[in-house]
This record gives C-alpha cells, structure tokens and sequence, in this order.
C-alpha cells in the first residue's frame, strides 16, 4: 500500500517576536514586517507522522503552503526533513484571507495533485490559532475529517484507527481513506533535519502556484472571499490598576503583604 | 415569531448530559436574541434528548432535536451534515458553539457546508448597526497591549462563533421550566459515516487550576530571572497552583495544561500572581475576573499593571525570594 500523502504547513512569526507585531490601526491589518518567522510548530508533527507513514507504507510526500514569497523558507525546510515535493501557492490575491479562503486555496491546490489518500495538517497555527484550516479544507474537498488525533495506526485496505483527543479523555475513530487530519503534538517526536538534507534542499525547486496559474476565481480568495473581517480595533478598558509599588525589596513586599490582606487575597 | 433568524447555540451533550461550556452560551444568546430582535434556541444532536429540560431550565426556549442511538458518540460527518441541513432549513442569523475540541470541530465544518462566517475563540459578543440593519460584533485579543479587534461578517449568513469557554456565566437554573421542542427527523442512510466514532473512554482531567484558590503564573521573564525554583516555593506557601504563559509552555518549564489564556485556561482564583509576563490580551484574557491580581515585573510600563489591583516594579531575582520568605513567616504566623 502506497500513500500520497499531503501535508499542510504554514509560515508563522517567531513567537519570541510575537510583541513586536503590531495592528495597523488605519489599514486594520497585521503587520509583521522584519519579524522572523519559522514554521508553524504544531505543523512539524504533521510532517512527523507522513515520514513515519512514508517509511512505512511507501508513497509520496507533498507539502503545500498558501503564503507570501517568504515562505519559501518553509518548504526548503519541508525538502530538507524529506518531503517529495513542495508547493507554494502564492499571490497578491490570496493576500487577507480568512480560514474558509484560505481552505478554498489549498482544496484548489490539492485538487490538482491527482490521486491523494492522506491530507495532515497541525491542530492549530500560533498567530491564528483558530485550527478551522483542516475542518475546513475537508469539507470543500468532500473527505471525511478526524480532529485532534494524537494516536493512528493504518490497517490493510486503507482503514485507519485514530484515538481523537476530547475533554476528560478521547474518542475511538474508525475510518476509511482518503482523509483529512489534524495530529497533536502528543502524536510523535517530530526529527531535526540532517545536514545533507538541508544540503540537498538547496538545489530543490519549490513551486509556485498563482491563482492564474490555478485557474481560481480571484472572488473566491484572499480577502475578496472572506465572509469574515476585521471591522475595528479598540482599547479594552481595564479601570483595574492599583497601586504600583517601588523600591527597597523589603519595604515593597512589606507593604504588598498588607495590600493584600486588606484586599482579602490572603487568609 | 418565525423561526428564521434565530440565534441559536449548540448543546454539546456528553452521555445525553449537556456540557456546562454549552449552557455557558445561553445568556449571552439571549441577550443578542434580545438586541437582534429574534429569540433563542439551541440544537441537540445525540442518542436520545431525554435530558433536554435541562436546557429549558436553563432559560432556553426552544430546542431543536435531533436523535438517534448511532448519535450518542459525536459522529463528525452525520453532525456536520445534520447541522447544515437544520441550518438550510430555519435559516438563524447567528450560531454559536463553545470552544470545546469537539466545537472547534464542528463549527469549520458547518460553516464551510453553508458558507458561513466563523470567528474562532471569541472573548465578546455584541451588536452594532450596520447599513439598514444589525450586525454581531465578534471581539477576539489582538497584538500588542490590551488592543482587543471587533471581527464581523458583513454579507453571508449565518454569523457563526466559538466562545471560549470559561469567560461567560452559568446562568441560574429554575427546576420544572419548559419550552418547545421541535423535532426532525434522522435517517441514518442519508448520513456520511465514512468516519465512525465507535467507543469513548474516559479519562481522569487535572482540573487543579480551575480550582485552585490561588494561582502563581510565571511569564517568559522568571525564565530570564532564573528563579523558576522561587515560583515554585512561592504557590507551595500559598498552597496554590503553578500556571505560565505561553512562552513560560514552549520552552518546556510549565505543563502545556497549566498554560493561562485564549488558547490555554481561563481561571478566576481568590488571588492571580503573575511574575514576569508583560501582559498581552492573549494572556490577560484568561484570568481577568480573578478577585484579586497581583504582578510583579521590572517593566514600570508593562500592561500588566493595568490589569492588576497591586502591582511591584522590580527584579524578580531580587523581589520574589523577599516575598517568599516573607509570606512564608507570614502563613506560619497564621498556623
Ligand atoms: C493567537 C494567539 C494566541 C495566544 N494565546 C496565548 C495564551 O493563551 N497564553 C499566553 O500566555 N500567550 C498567548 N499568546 C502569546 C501572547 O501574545 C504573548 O506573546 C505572551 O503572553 C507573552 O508571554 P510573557 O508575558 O511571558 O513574555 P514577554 O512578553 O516576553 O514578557 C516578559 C516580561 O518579563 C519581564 N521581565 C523580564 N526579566 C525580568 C526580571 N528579571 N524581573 C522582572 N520582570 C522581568 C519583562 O519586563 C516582560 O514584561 C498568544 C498569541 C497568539 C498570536
Ligand atoms: N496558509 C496556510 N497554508 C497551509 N496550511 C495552512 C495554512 N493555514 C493553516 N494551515 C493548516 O491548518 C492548520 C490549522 O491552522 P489554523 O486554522 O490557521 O489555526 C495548520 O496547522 C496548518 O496545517
């Protein structure tokens, strides 16, 4: 049993540099201009779990994006930890997308690929943290989706046994392929790439896909086709602030000790 | 009244109990029903409904019922599609799921099979006007400081979100109320079941910080400071529990479900101590109605202060072994 297998990464700000993003308060957008960015780590254990598979089983890996051009730092690092292929779908158009566009692109994408039996994806990105993108993708796709799977195992014939984490324990899955996932990071160990791969990944093409090139209604995508966005952006009020204490260690905490048993937060 | 645009929540059920994150949602529903002129109703999907007066005795209306045994287990494809179809049908103006694992699911799926809007993890809700009518505001945290960012979805309908759990409240609960149910039929062949959910086990959840009386948080600068070991001594005085922020989580030092705000707790303790963490609404987000908040953090200018009913300027490798010697002495004097 061979697999294609997909995988779906994106390009995420370095969470150390998450203060440093700031929301244009005029265009209402984000701005992460000059911010390091790296591959969204819960993505690293979809990657994890296709290699394990491919090791397995045998098949193809692609790893598909939809980013900026500097993205293409991801999916060099995708070939330097063993993917086959890596697909960038890119293009001013895709440019604020929420997640139900940005599933459209990718399904679009992936349509192209031919014949896919496994679609993986991370729970969630860190600067959107929504983890609607695999549901979603899914649904468009019209494959059946497991969420939050933190244990899988694939059985003759395609069926695949997930444990599929919830509150106060997990749900049992059975299913057929092709499917969509989205793995936890409780599901593997994801590897470091090694030097040759990184060598290796240099001299790899990454392509890239336009919508034209795609053949995607530019409505269908990037901010056009959000149904949602931004509509403002306010200060919360927070009328909280106390006092604030300063000085010599002992005096402050003196004083702190008997603000707060004022307050009745100690007993 | 006409059925068409409710608000409508989804009542996650759980062995037919209802989860206490869906009847969370049922105030805010019905203040939005409220000021969108519409009214309230929830969707039940499961093995039978026998439970669902609790629902009424919460304050919702009107149920929407959906059962069959194979239901009982949450069955991704069937739910998603039974959601859809109900949606199709009584057409709400605003759908609303609690951010639970089985809710961050089921709302991308319905929301991708009607074309619906979705805002993930909402801190608020409201209305405001828009062209000739009424819009849902959707309030999520956003970069820097305490800038929260109002999402809406102007054209498409139904709105959609998912609320954190933990940020609204329980509503009170009046035994023997009723309501209507409005039921629909469920024809298992119709349904999708390439995936099947076919057992659930349970298991044992630390609930310890969403009980905990008192929470000592450390941010990224206790990791700076190097005094991860006083953090630990200071809730051990306390008798309280040990939580961090997320960069506190990443770089291993805090269990990743000890992790305080919008993708992690949400806790409201006698008394919140946050040491070295800056104060994003990400963060703050998860521990806002604490009775009282306590920081410390070498940045005079750091939100956090804002959020704080007592606040100390200063070094933690400095302060923090005063106050625990001190509040040491202080809980011993107290026996
Ligand atoms: C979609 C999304 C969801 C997120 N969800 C969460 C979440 O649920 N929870 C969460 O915590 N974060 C979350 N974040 C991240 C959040 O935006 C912040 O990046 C994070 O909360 C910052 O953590 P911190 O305050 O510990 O670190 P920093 O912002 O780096 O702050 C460190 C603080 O330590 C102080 N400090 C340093 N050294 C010392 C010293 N020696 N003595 C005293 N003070 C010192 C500094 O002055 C500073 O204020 C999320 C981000 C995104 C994009
Ligand atoms: N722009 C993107 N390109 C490729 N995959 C994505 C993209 N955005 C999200 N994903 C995938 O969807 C998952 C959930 O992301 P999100 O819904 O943004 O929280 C991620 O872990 C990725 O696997």
């Amino acid at each position: 049993m061979r697999l294609n297998i997909v995988v779906c990464i994106k390009q995420v700000p370095h969470p150390e540099h998450f203060h440093e993003i700031k929301l244009d308060p005029e265009s209402q957008t984000i701005n992460r201009r000059g911010i390091p960015a790296i591959l969204n780590p819960p993505d690293k254990h979809a990657l994890e779990e296709a290699l394990q598979l491919k090791e397995r089983y045998g098949g193809t890996i692609t790893a598909v994006s939809m980013g900026p051009p500097e993205a293409s730092q991801i999916m060099e690092e995708a070939y330097a930890l063993g993917v086959d292929r890596s697909i960038l779908l890119c293009d001013p158009l895709f440019a604020g997308a929420d997640t139900l566009a940005t599933a459209r692109a990718l399904a679009i994408g992936i349509q192209r690929l031919g014949e896919v039996d496994l679609i993986l994806c991370g729970t969630h990105s860190m600067d959107g943290a929504t983890g609607q993108v695999g549901p979603q993708l899914a649904e468009i796709l019209g494959f059946p989706f497991i969420g939050f799977v933190r244990k899988m195992e694939i059985q003759e014939r395609g069926t695949v046994l997930a444990e599929r984490t919830i509150e106060r324990g997990y749900l049992k899955v059975e299913g057929s392929l092709p499917l969509v996932l989205s793995v936890t990071k409780e599901i593997n160990t994801p590897r470091l790439p090694t030097v040759i791969g990184i060598m290796e990944a240099t001299q790899k093409e990454i392509y890239t896909w336009d919508t034209k090139e795609l053949g995607i209604d530019p409505a269908l995508v990037g901010i056009e086709g959000s149904p949602t966005r931004v509509s403002g952006i306010f200060e919360r009020r927070l009328s909280r602030k106390g006092e604030l204490l300063q000085g010599d260690p002992e005096e402050v905490i003196r004083k702190a000790i008997k603000r707060l048993r004022e307050l009745e937060a100690l007993r | 009244m006409s059925s068409k645009n409710e608000i409508w929540i989804w009542a996650e059920q759980r062995q037919e109990r209802i989860e206490p994150s869906s009847i969370e949602l049922i105030e805010k529903g019905k203040e939005l029903a409220e000021l969108l002129s519409s009214s309230l109703a929830a969707v039940y999907i499961g093995g039978s409904g026998e439970r669902i007066e609790e629902l009424f005795e919460y304050g919702v209306p009107k149920v929407y019922l959906l059962h069959h045994p194979e239901l009982v287990l949450y069955q991704g494809g069937p739910y998603s599609i039974l959601f859809s179809r109900l949606v199709a049908k009584y057409q709400p103006q605003v759908i609303l799921m609690s951010t639970t694992y089985l809710g961050l699911e089921l709302a991308p799926r319905v929301a991708a099979l009607t074309g619906a809007g979705l805002t993930a993890h909402c801190v608020d809700l409201f209305v405001e006007r828009h062209k000739d009518g009424h819009i849902l505001v959707q309030v999520v945290p956003g970069w820097g400081g305490n800038l929260m960012v109002k999402i809406v979805c102007p054209e498409r309908r139904p709105q959609m979100a998912t609320v954190k759990a933990g940020i609204f409240e329980k509503p009170q609960r009046r035994p023997g109320a009723s309501g209507e149910v409005v039921s629909n039929p469920v024809r298992l062949d119709e349904l999708d079941w390439r995936v099947k959910a076919i057992e659930l086990i349970e298991e044992e959840e630390d609930r310890s910080l969403e009980e905990a009386d008192v929470i000592v948080c450390g941010g990224w600068g206790v990791k700076g400071a190097g005094v991860m070991d006083d953090l630990q001594k200071l809730a051990e005085t306390l008798k309280g529990a040990v939580a961090g922020t997320r960069p506190l989580v990443d770089a291993g030092l805090i269990a990743e479900n000890q992790m305080i705000g919008i993708s992690g707790k949400t806790v409201n303790p006698r008394l919140f101590i946050s040491l070295g963490a800056s104060g994003a609404s990400h963060f703050t987000t998860g521990f806002l109605k604490s009775k009282v908040i306590f920081s410390i953090d070498q940045n005079p200018n750091a939100q956090i202060f804002e959020v704080s009913d007592l606040g100390i300027v200063g070094d933690l490798k400095k302060v923090l072994p005063v106050l625990v010697d001190e509040l040491e002495r202080y809980m011993q004097s107290r026996g």
